[in-house]
């Protein structure tokens, strides 16, 4: 792995357990291969979250290449009509389950606790459990390419043709159990970091001194919070109608194929601002740090993003304007989905305004962070165009949407991502990602992104539907869709560069300065990498953007003035003696049990099934069990002398110890 | 500070806001048969006058966004390292302006869009003839219940007439979508959707199923024929009437005994023959210019083709009841067969 992070503590041969071991002893190590299965570091597990989810991303960019290979030209011949259906569904899940989605979590996990001046989130095992949950989660989705087949009802599942009548094979169930698991990680990740922003914070740090990043992560996880309980409802319910024979789609009983699409885009729509929020936040982060001004309208910008957040559920409608819905309830989400596209567009012009009258330094983080607002831009305006929505029935399901949303989630989410490698690789594994190669993959990025995806408008309006494996010539969409191919083509290379940019920079030495950006956040206050125990004293917080006022003030015209170079302050704290919670097996050991339950389900094998159900629980028992920090970890003062865990304190890391105030924060 | 910004990153910048120009009105030159924004009567134009008037605005916010990024872009570069910006943290009043203007904006798009949702909702009661659209994996039924005629694939109707569409689906989710017609409408199991179309000129609009439908989506398309009314009454007579079956040691009479031995019939309608449910009506199959879910030209090629191994043209599933099985007819037995099915006229 990239890096070696130095043990948390250094006596690890002069106590005896206090507590007995439950079955296995307790991991200690911190550093080494077999260290990042029972790490609990948050930034640790940040870094697992985003290599797995970039190697998703690989995969899921060859189911791409795969899709546009076929349409390149009328007639295609390189999938079948069932491999293509298969491909693009699989293209979509995988992209949005499990690359953006894991992407963002990647961020909030390393960065979002620094930001706030926290040790490691509120429950680092619940962390440890979330990322493998989404591993084996994801592995069981395309293990279904081995067994038989992968889901092919496309990412939305539309009920009946998922029901085992139309489907009868078990491409389905993968997608449905597989989904269930991923849920599962997303919840308890949310639950975690909405805990950790509401809790941990460092002294001073008042919501309103929240970095943008964090203030989006924190909108994120509520949105999570709320939407994944609706989809795993309609997964529940499609699932009992294909394994027990229900009967909630199967209009022949009395059951409603509507329900389905109700159910999966009161999910699906405040999923697609759980997916846009974070690369938000992230562009709010990176504009004022490169423009050298602060982020224009700070409070505006937030309540917008919280406005997004509330609004997103209740224009869910807006997929269904085909569906026959009446006249009133079309009236009324294509109002309120017009109306979302206001606090979108203040976030674009206080973007801009940020820029205006800075001082713009063109990194390729900041460059990513500029097309996020330009792509992210037309991606707003095609989506006013589906709330006109008489407009919209001529729209929908064309490739007009396709290019829709490409532009909100490539042009959006994934500039605002890539934006966010490239700004936080010196913290996160002490390096400099190499400028050079970065603005070759901007710019072979951006054009591959427009070749592939804007002349998709036009061959949408032009009746195209999404979703066919084949069109016939003559319809007058062969040049658009040769475009569209050559444009993916060059997305892969722009890609291989960036692959190449990592690699290169991983062949060279470490060394990246503490705040190589001159940035104004508490996360280059300390140096990088990060140590395990993030700051070796809980920083006191002044104000927002409370690093940056550290080294800069204003003159009385407004203007940037240095401020003199503190003397580098008497450390009060040994970093030695922070404590940290415990390494654990059981976080791994729960999730292992939830694909077996999956294995054992999908083909009936119910001693399968309940062998997985008793892995799971017993990974979650023992973890009750076993306290967050091992007693003999413990050195002086604090919580010495418990002989045994204390179940009602379940997780209390982070701020633990030797923060100055005194070690009693885990109440 | 303030540079003037040179007449080459001007030219430039020109040059990126014509090719952008140039590509979007380039495109609206090509013909395209199956063509939203080409409205070929009067409930597709209700539609297209909305675009219109949204793409307007849409355009010059794009335009203006993307000036202004590249404009900062230029303008507000760092030009050494120690520049000192003047640190705005916000100004309320132009943040309550960009809030406003786009709400009014939008208020206003938001009256003229309900205005037409309501419109193009409201069913006609005059000049009217109603048609019931079945979806089916992976072809389209059209039944006029009026006149007593049942067909697939192709939609015929008279010009000038408001076609009053109720639309429903026999197995999943499929979206009838005659594009140049009326903007689709999703057909689904259990429900009956209505859709209002008219044809001013009479001709052919190729059109599709939008929904993911399955296997064959893709190979799913429709076309709506339209006749002058009395070419239309003429169509519709010879509807009516039922097939003349052909008797003796022909091949055609060979061909008719195939239908029902083969089993043909057992899924097929020939009104005064068969009365399969599960495909096509082929009462008057000859009428039809294009068959299997309107992808293939009604010839004796293609029929050929098809009958010798239906899956293998178009995808299906016939293992779980979706679409035509292969018969495993002979040479001798699908020449009789098309010369049987020739003889529906």
């Amino acid at each position: 792995m990239a890096t070696v992070l130095e043990p948390t503590t250094t006596d690890t041969d002069d106590v005896t357990p206090a507590a007995e071991p439950l079955l296995v002893r307790r991991p200690r190590s911190s550093t080494g291969f077999w260290s990042w299965f029972t790490t609990i570091d948050h930034k640790r597990i940040g870094v697992l979250y985003g290599i797995t989810s970039f190697a998703f991303f690989l995969i899921g960019g060859f189911e791409a290449l795969l899709i546009r290979l076929q349409l390149a030209q009328p007639n295609g011949r390189i999938l079948s009509a069932d491999a293509y259906n298969q491909v693009f569904t699989m293209h979509g899940t995988t992209m949005i389950f499990l690359v953006v989605m894991p992407l963002s979590a990647a961020f909030f996990n390393f960065i979002m606790p620094i930001q706030i001046g926290a040790r490691d989130v509120a429950f680092p095992r619940l962390n440890a459990f979330s990322y493998w949950t989404f591993l084996l989660g994801a592995l069981f989705i395309n293990s279904s390419f081995i067994f038989g087949g992968a889901p092919n009802g496309g990412w939305f599942g539309y009920a009946p043709n998922t029901s085992i009548t139309f489907s009868p094979g078990h491409n389905i169930d993968y997608w449905v159990f597989g989904l269930l698991f991923l849920g599962i990680s997303s919840t308890v990740g949310a639950v975690n970091f909405i805990t950790t922003i509401l809790n941990l914070r460092a002294p001073g740090m008042t919501m309103f001194r929240m970095p943008a990043f964090t203030w989006m992560t924190l909108v994120s996880a509520f949105l999570l919070l709320f939407a994944l309980p609706v989809i795993t409802v309609a997964l529940f319910l499609l699932m009992f109608d294909r394994l027990f024979g229900a009967n909630f789609f199967n209009v022949a009983a009395g059951g409603n194929p509507l329900l389905w699409q109700h159910l999966f885009w009161l999910f699906g729509h405040p999923e697609v601002y759980i997916l846009i929020l974070p690369a938000m936040g992230i562009v709010s982060e990176v504009l004022p740090v490169f423009a050298r001004k602060p982020l224009f309208g700070y409070p505006v910008v937030i309540v917008s993003g919280i406005a997004i957040g509330f609004m997103g559920w209740g224009v869910w409608v807006h997929h269904m304007f085909a569906t026959g819905l009446g006249p009133v309830a079309i009236s009324a989400f294509s109002i309120s989905t017009m109306l979302i596209a206001v606090p979108t567009g203040v976030k674009i012009f206080n973007w801009i305004a940020t820029m205006w009258g800075g001082s713009i330094r063109f990194r390729t983080a900041m460059l990513f962070a500029m097309g996020f607002v330009a792509m992210f831009t037309i991606g707003g305006l095609s989506g006013v165009t589906h709330a006109v929505s008489p407009h919209d029935r001529q729209q929908t399901d064309t490739y007009y949407v396709v290019a829709h949303f490409h532009y909100v989630l490539f042009g959006g989410a994934l500039f605002g991502i890539m934006s966010g490698i490239y700004y936080w690789y010196p913290k996160v594994f002490g390096r400099m990602l190499d400028e050079k190669l970065g603005k070759a993959h901007f710019w072979t990025w951006l054009i591959g992104f427009n070749l592939t995806f804007g002349p998709m408008h036009f061959v949408g309006l032009a009746g195209m539907p999404r979703r066919i494996y084949t069109y016939s010539d003559g319809m007058g969409w062969n040049v658009y869709n040769m475009i569209e191919t050559v444009g993916a083509f060059v997305i892969a290379f722009s890609v291989i560069i960036f692959l190449v940019n990592v690699y290169r920079t991983h062949r060279g030495p470490l060394g990246a300065p503490a705040d190589p950006w001159d940035a104004r956040t508490l996360e280059w206050s300390i140096q990088s990498p990060v140590p395990p125990y993030n700051f070796a004293e809980v920083p006191t917080v002044q104000s927002l953007d409370d690093w940056w006022h550290r080294k800069y003030t204003e003159d009385d015209r407004g203007r940037l003035v240095k401020l003199p170079e503190q003397p580098e302050p008497e450390a009060l704290v040994d970093p030695s003696s922070v404590h940290m919670p415990s390494p654990s097996f059981f976080p791994l050991v729960a999730s292992l049990g939830l694909p077996v339950i999956g294995y054992g389900m999908i083909y009936r094998a119910w001693f399968v099934a309940i062998i997985g159900a008793v892995i799971t629980l017993s990974g979650l028992y023992a973890w009750a069990m076993e306290p967050s920090t091992e007693p003999h970890d413990e050195h002086d003062g604090g919580h010495g002398g418990h002989a045994s865990p204390e179940p009602s304190a379940p997780e209390a890391p982070a701020l633990a110890a030797a923060a100055p105030e005194g070690g009693d924060a885990d109440g | 500070m303030r540079n003037r910004v040179s007449a080459a990153k001007r030219r430039v910048m020109f040059g990126v806001v014509a090719a952008v120009g140039l590509l979007a009105t380039g495109c609206a030159r090509q013909t395209f048969p199956q063509d939203p924004l080409h409205p070929e009567g009067p409930w597709a134009d209700k539609i297209d006058r909305l675009w219109r008037i949204v793409f307007v605005p849409a355009a010059i916010i794009f335009f203006l966004v993307m000036f202004l990024v590249v404009y900062v872009a230029i303008r507000y570069r760092a030009r050494s390292d120690d520049d000192a910006p003047v640190q705005t943290h916000g100004n309320i009043k132009l943040e309550l302006t960009w809030t406003i203007i786009p709400f009014v904006l939008l208020l206003v798009i938001g009256v003229l869009t309900v205005q037409t949702v309501f419109e193009i909702n409201t069913l006609p009661k005059k000049n009217v003839m109603p048609v019931t659209v079945t979806g089916h994996q992976w072809w389209w039924e059209f039944r006029y219940p009026t006149l007593g005629i049942t067909t697939a694939n192709e939609l015929h109707i008279p010009t000038n007439k408001n076609i009053n569409v109720t639309i429903t689906s026999a197995d999943v989710i499929h979206s009838f979508w005659p594009t140049e017609l009326a903007g689709k409408v999703d057909a689904i199991p259990g429900r009956m959707n209505h859709l209002t179309l008219e044809a001013v000129h009479p001709g052919t609009y190729d059109g599709q199923c939008a929904e993911y439908c399955g296997l064959s989506h893709a190979n799913m398309r429709l076309r709506v024929v339209a006749h002058s009314p009395s070419d239309f009454a003429a169509w519709a007579r010879n509807q009516q009437k039922p097939a003349t079956i052909p008797t003796g040691t022909s091949d055609e009479a060979v061909g008719a005994g195939l239908f029902k031995s083969k089993g043909c019939s057992g899924c097929h309608t020939i009104n005064g023959y068969s009365a399969g449910q599960v495909g096509p009506n082929l009462t008057h199959l000859e009428t039809r210019k294009v068959f299997a879910g309107a992808i293939f030209p009604l010839d004796d090629q293609h029929l050929t083709r098809w009958l010798r191994n239906p899956p293998a043209e178009k995808p299906m599933m016939p293992q779980n009841g979706l679409g035509m099985p292969n018969l495993k007819l002979t040479d001798q037995e699908i020449a009789s067969l098309i010369a049987f099915l020739q003889t529906l006229h």
